[in-house]
C-alpha cells in the first residue's frame, strides 16, 4: 500500500488552476492516485470484453486495435439511448456553480475535479464526432480527438467521482455527473478498462453471491456467529432461518454488515429487532448482497446482480423484501430494480405483520428500507427501547448520498435516532440531509491502493465531524450505508481520531429491552455502558 | 483552451460581425439586411431549435432518476416535500416551475473556502457559505431579456396590445432624458458585465470557460449596445422602424427611407444571435424542461417505470449456485432444491 502524507501536507491544497489550458495537461499516475487494473480472471467470470493483463502505470494499455470505433460506437449508441447523457452533453452553460461542490475537487484542488470540468472530458470528445461546429471548428468549439491519452484521463477522472450527486443538486439543469459517470466507465469497459477491486467485488457477487465471495455456507455460519455474540451480551439468542420457503419477508443486507466490524454490529442489531418482534422472516444465501456492485460499472451489470432479489423472493414464495441500511443499494432499489427486474406481481404490498401499516410507498416494488419498517414500529410504540443505554455514545449522523439525494430518505433515521440516543448533535446544515458529503470512497473506489486519494475526497466529511466532535464532543457517527461504515473508520483516524462509527440499527440493539434478558451491561461491542463500574463488568466475567 | 483563444476569438468574431452590415450598408445592401438575413436567421433558428427539441424528445427516458432535495413520501406521520423531492404530477409542476421561474437549484449556491486553523492538527478547515451573487446576476439578466423582448413586440404588433404598452411605460417610468429611459436595458447592460467580468475575474470560471460561453455575451453585449444607441443617441426614425419590421411581420417586406446603418446592424446582429441559438449553449432555454433529474417524480416505489429498449441479460441462477456448492450447503444443515443423495 503506498504510503500517505501528513494531515497537514494534505490539507495543502491549492485551488488555483495551472496556466496550461486543461486540453494540453494530462493526469499523472502515482501510486494513491489510481485504482489498479483488473485481473483477467475476473472478467472470464462475467463475460466482461478484453481480458488480458495489464498495468495502469504503463504506456501500453493493450487496447484492442479498433478501440477507438468501439468507443465512439458506444458513445452514439448511448446517445441514442439516454435522453440524459445528450442532453446532459449539450445544455452546460458551463456557470462553475458545481465546481466548488465536488468533495474530490475540494479535497485536491484539481481542477478537472470540478463537475464542469469532468464532464467536459467527455464532451469534448462528443463535440468532435457528433457536433456540427465541433467537426468544424476543432479546439475553438471545445471540441478535442479521442486519442489513448484522453482515455486514460476519461479511467483518471471518472474513478475520482463516486456517483454522490451531489453537483447535481446544484446544478440550475440539473446535469448529474453521476449519470455520466455510469455511462463512461461503461464506454471504459467496453474496451476492456475496468478496476481490479470494483471487476472482484462483482464477480464474486456474480457467483458466490456477495463482493467478499463468501459462499452461501460461510454466510450461514457467520450469522450463527453473531447469534452468539447476541447471546452473549443480551443472554438472548436470534434464531434467524436461511434459504427457508414460506417465509413472509426476505430480509437482504449489505454485505458489509456481515463480514468487517463495525458494520457487524449493525446485523447484530437487525438480528435482535426481528428476535424481538418474533418476525418470520429468512435470509437468502442466493440474495445475499445488498449492495449492487456491478451498478459501479455498467447499467447491465447492475441488472444482472439485481436480478437476484426477485428471483429468490420467488423461489422462496415471500411476501415482500425488507432491505438493510446502505447506501448506493438503495439507490438500485428505489430507482433502478423495478425497471430491470419487475415487475414483482408474485408479491404482496408490503404491510408490517406488527403495526398493520401497509407501506404504500413501496406497493410496486415490494421492498421497504428497514429504517421506514422500524421508524413505523417506533411511532406506535410497539419497542421497548431504554435510551439511556446509549449514553455512552455522542452522536451525529451522516445521511449517505444515494439515501439523500436519490430517495429522500432523510427523517425516518433520524427518528429513529432520537428515541434510541440522548445525544444526538446535526453537523452543519451546508454538510447534510441532501447537502450532505459523501464519504469519498463510494461507487467502488475503497482499495487500499488509493487510500491517499479517498482520504482528500473525504476530507469534506471528516472536516464537519470534526466540527461537531470539538463543539459538542461527538464521538460516534451514525449513518445507513456498509460504505461508509467500511471506509469511515480509516478516514477519521487520520483527520479525527477518536471518532467511531456505527450503524443506525446497532443503537436499535443496544436500546432494545427483551423482557426475559440477562442483566445487560455492555453493548453490542462489550463496551460498558454509562454509569457500569470497572467491578460490575468483572463480575459478569466471573 | 487557452484563455486567449476563448476570449479574444469570439471578440474579434463580433467585431467582423459589427462591420459586415455597416460595409454592406454603404453598398446599397439595404434588402439583403434589412428583409433576406432576417427572414433566413429567423427560419434556422425555428428549424434548429425544433431539430434539437425532437431530437431530445424522441431519445428514451430509460430510468427515472430524479435527484431528490426533501423528505420522500413514506409513512402518512412523516411531512414529504412535494416541492423538493415530488412524489406527483403537481409536486413535478411546481419544482420545475421554481427551476425555470426562480432558478431554485442556482438559489442553493454555497461557497466553499479552506481557512487556516491554527489550532488543529492540520492547521486549516472548511467552511461554507450561502452564495447568492450568480443566482442574482442570472436571473436579473434572463428577466431583464425577457422584459425588452415582449417591449420589443410594440414593431411587430398593430395595435400595439395594452400589456406591451404597459411593460413600456413601467420599463420607461425614470423619465430622466428624452426619449425616457428604459431601464431594463441599461440593467441589461450591467448584468451582462458581472457576467463577463465573473467569467474573466474567477479563476475557476476562467478556467473552465470556451470561446461557445464568451461569443454569446460579448454578441448579446454588442445588440443591447446597438440597441441602446440606436435609441438614445442615433434617435433613430421609429415610424421608419416600424414600417419596416412591420412589413416583416405581415410579410409584405419593405424597405422604407431614413431607417438608419445602425439598426440595420442591431437587426443583423440580432439575426446572428438567431441563427447561432440553436447550434450552442443557448439551448439550455428549451433543455431545462427535459432535465430527466427534475422533471420526473420520485414515486419509483409506487409506479413502475417503463424502459422501452430494456432487453434480457445473463444472470446466474439460483440453481447454478446450489450446484456448485451443494455438499458444503447440505453439511451446513442449508435446505436445498436438490438433494442428490435422495
Amino acid at each position: 500500500m503506498p504510503k500517505v502524507p501528513k494531515p497537514e501536507e494534505l490539507m495543502k491544497i491549492d485551488y488555483r488552476p495551472p496556466a496550461k489550458s486543461w486540453m494540453d495537461s494530462k493526469p499523472e499516475f502515482r501510486p494513491g492516485n489510481f485504482c489498479n487494473a483488473a485481473n483477467p480472471k475476473w472478467l472470464d467470470v462475467i463475460d466482461y470484453p478484453y481480458p488480458r493483463e495489464w498495468s495502469v502505470t504503463d504506456d501500453d494499455w493493450k487496447l484492442p486495435d479498433n478501440w477507438k470505433d468501439i468507443v465512439l460506437e458506444g458513445m452514439r449508441d448511448r446517445l441514442d439511448r439516454f435522453r440524459s447523457f445528450r442532453l446532459f452533453l449539450d445544455i452546460c452553460v458551463r456557470c462553475g456553480a458545481c465546481s466548488d461542490k465536488c468533495h474530490f475537487f475540494i479535497g485536491t484542488g484539481d481542477p478537472k475535479n470540478m463537475p464542469v470540468l469532468r464532464a467536459e472530458l467527455l464532451r469534448s470528445v462528443y463535440r468532435k464526432y457528433n457536433t456540427i461546429p465541433g467537426r468544424f471548428l476543432g479546439r475553438l468549439a471545445g471540441a478535442r480527438e479521442l486519442t489513448e491519452e484522453v482515455l486514460k484521463e476519461w479511467f483518471y477522472y471518472l474513478y475520482q467521482c463516486t456517483e454522490c450527486r451531489r453537483c447535481s443538486l446544484y446544478c440550475p439543469f440539473g446535469i448529474d455527473m453521476a449519470e455520466l459517470t455510469i455511462l463512461g466507465r461503461e464506454l471504459l469497459s467496453s474496451v476492456g478498462i475496468n478496476t481490479e477491486w470494483s471487476l472482484a467485488s462483482v464477480a464474486s457477487c456474480y457467483e458466490k453471491g456477495n463482493h467478499i465471495g463468501a459462499p452461501p455456507h460461510a454466510y450461514y455460519d457467520m450469522i450463527d456467529f453473531f447469534c452468539d455474540e447476541c447471546e452473549e451480551v443480551t443472554g438472548i439468542r436470534p434464531n434467524p432461518s436461511f434459504n427457508r420457503k414460506g417465509a413472509e419477508i426476505l430480509f437482504i443486507a449489505p454485505s458489509g454488515d456481515y463480514f468487517a466490524d463495525p458494520g457487524t454490529y449493525t446485523f447484530m442489531g437487525y438480528l435482535l429487532l426481528f428476535e424481538y418482534l418474533g418476525l418470520d422472516y429468512t435470509i437468502s444465501g442466493y440474495a445475499a448482497e445488498g449492495g449492487n456492485f456491478g451498478y459501479f460499472i455498467s447499467h447491465e451489470m447492475g441488472k444482472r446482480l439485481n436480478y437476484k432479489m426477485y428471483a429468490e423472493a420467488k423461489r422462496l414464495g415471500v411476501k415482500w423484501l425488507l432491505g438493510g441500511e446502505c447506501g448506493h443499494m438503495w439507490r438500485v432499489l428505489n430507482q433502478y430494480m423495478d425497471t430491470w427486474n419487475g415487475p414483482p406481481d408474485f408479491l404482496e404490498e408490503p404491510v408490517s405483520p406488527i403495526t398493520g401499516t401497509r407501506f404504500e410507498n413501496a406497493k410496486s416494488t415490494k421492498m421497504v428500507h428497514v429504517c421506514e419498517f422500524t421508524a413505523d414500529l417506533i411511532r406506535h410504540g410497539k419497542l421497548n427501547l431504554d435510551k439511556s443505554r446509549n449514553d455512552h455514545i455522542v452522536l451525529t449522523f451522516h445521511d449517505s448520498c444515494n439515501p439523500a439525494r436519490a430517495m429522500g430518505l432523510l427523517e425516518e433515521p433520524r427518528y429513529i435516532i432520537r428515541n434510541v440516543c440522548d445525544c444526538f448533535y446535526e453537523m452543519p446544515e451546508n454538510t447534510i440531509k441532501e447537502k450532505t458529503f459523501c464519504c469519498g470512497s463510494g461507487s467502488s473506489l475503497n482499495p487500499d491502493e488509493y487510500l491517499e486519494t479517498r482520504l482528500r475526497g473525504g476530507l469534506p466529511r471528516a472536516n464537519a465531524v470534526r466540527y461537531v466532535h470539538e463543539k459538542h464532543g461527538v464521538n460516534h457517527v451514525g449513518c445507513i450505508c456498509a460504505i461508509d461504515r467500511a471506509v469511515f473508520p480509516a478516514l477519521f483516524e487520520y483527520w479525527v481520531p477518536d471518532v467511531d462509527v456505527t450503524g443506525i440499527h446497532e443503537l436499535v440493539g443496544n436500546a432494545l429491552v427483551f423482557p426475559e434478558e440477562k442483566k445487560r451491561k455492555t453493548d453490542l461491542r462489550g463496551r460498558p455502558f454509562k454509569g457500569v463500574t470497572p467491578e460490575e463488568l468483572e463480575q459478569e466475567e466471573e | 483552451m487557452s484563455f486567449n483563444l476563448a476570449f479574444y476569438v469570439p471578440l474579434c468574431a463580433v467585431i467582423v460581425l459589427v462591420l459586415i452590415p455597416l460595409a454592406g450598408i454603404t453598398m446599397g445592401l439595404e434588402a439583403l439586411f434589412g428583409i433576406i438575413i432576417p427572414y433566413m436567421a429567423l427560419l434556422a433558428f425555428v428549424i434548429g431549435v425544433v431539430y434539437r427539441i425532437v431530437l431530445w424528445a424522441r431519445t428514451p427516458v430509460p430510468y427515472r432518476v430524479p435527484t431528490t432535495a426533501g423528505q420522500q413520501k413514506t409513512l402518512a406521520w412523516i411531512k414529504s416535500d412535494n416541492l423538493e423531492n415530488p412524489h406527483n404530477m403537481w409536486g413535478v409542476v411546481g419544482r420545475m416551475a421554481m427551476e425555470v421561474l426562480l432558478f431554485r437549484s442556482l438559489f442553493r449556491n454555497l461557497r466553499s473556502e479552506l481557512r487556516e486553523a491554527p489550532g488543529t492538527p492540520e492547521g486549516g478547515r472548511l467552511v461554507y457559505w450561502s452564495s447568492k451573487w450568480l443566482w442574482l446576476g442570472a436571473i436579473a439578466f434572463h428577466y431583464l431579456l425577457l422584459t425588452i423582448l415582449l417591449r420589443h413586440l410594440r414593431f411587430f404588433t398593430e395595435p400595439v396590445p395594452y400589456f406591451v404598452k404597459l411593460i413600456d411605460s413601467l420599463d420607461g417610468f425614470f423619465q430622466l432624458y428624452v426619449p425616457a429611459v428604459y431601464i431594463s436595458g441599461i440593467a441589461l447592460l450591467a448584468a451582462l458585465m458581472y457576467l463577463l467580468a465573473r467569467r474573466v475575474l474567477d479563476p475557476k470560471v476562467r478556467y473552465i470557460s470556451l470561446a461557445s460561453d464568451y461569443f454569446p455575451l460579448f454578441l448579446i453585449l454588442a445588440i443591447g449596445i446597438t440597441g441602446v444607441l440606436a435609441r438614445y443617441f442615433f434617435r433613430i426614425d421609429i415610424t421608419a422602424v416600424k414600417e419596416l419590421t412591420m412589413g416583416l411581420v405581415t410579410l409584405h417586406p419593405t424597405i422604407p427611407e431614413g431607417v438608419g446603418s445602425i439598426f440595420y446592424l442591431h437587426l443583423f446582429l440580432v439575426s446572428a444571435l438567431l441563427a447561432y441559438f440553436p447550434f450552442s449553449k443557448l439551448m439550455h432555454m428549451a433543455g431545462v424542461f427535459f432535465s430527466v433529474t427534475r422533471n420526473m417524480a420520485n414515486n419509483n416505489r409506487v409506479v413502475r417505470h417503463i424502459n422501452p429498449w430494456e432487453y434480457p441479460v445473463k444472470v446466474f441462477s439460483y440453481m447454478e449456485q446450489e450446484d456448485m456448492f451443494r455438499a458444503e450447503m447440505k453439511k451446513a444443515g442449508i435446505p436445498l432444491e436438490k438433494d442428490t443423495e435422495e
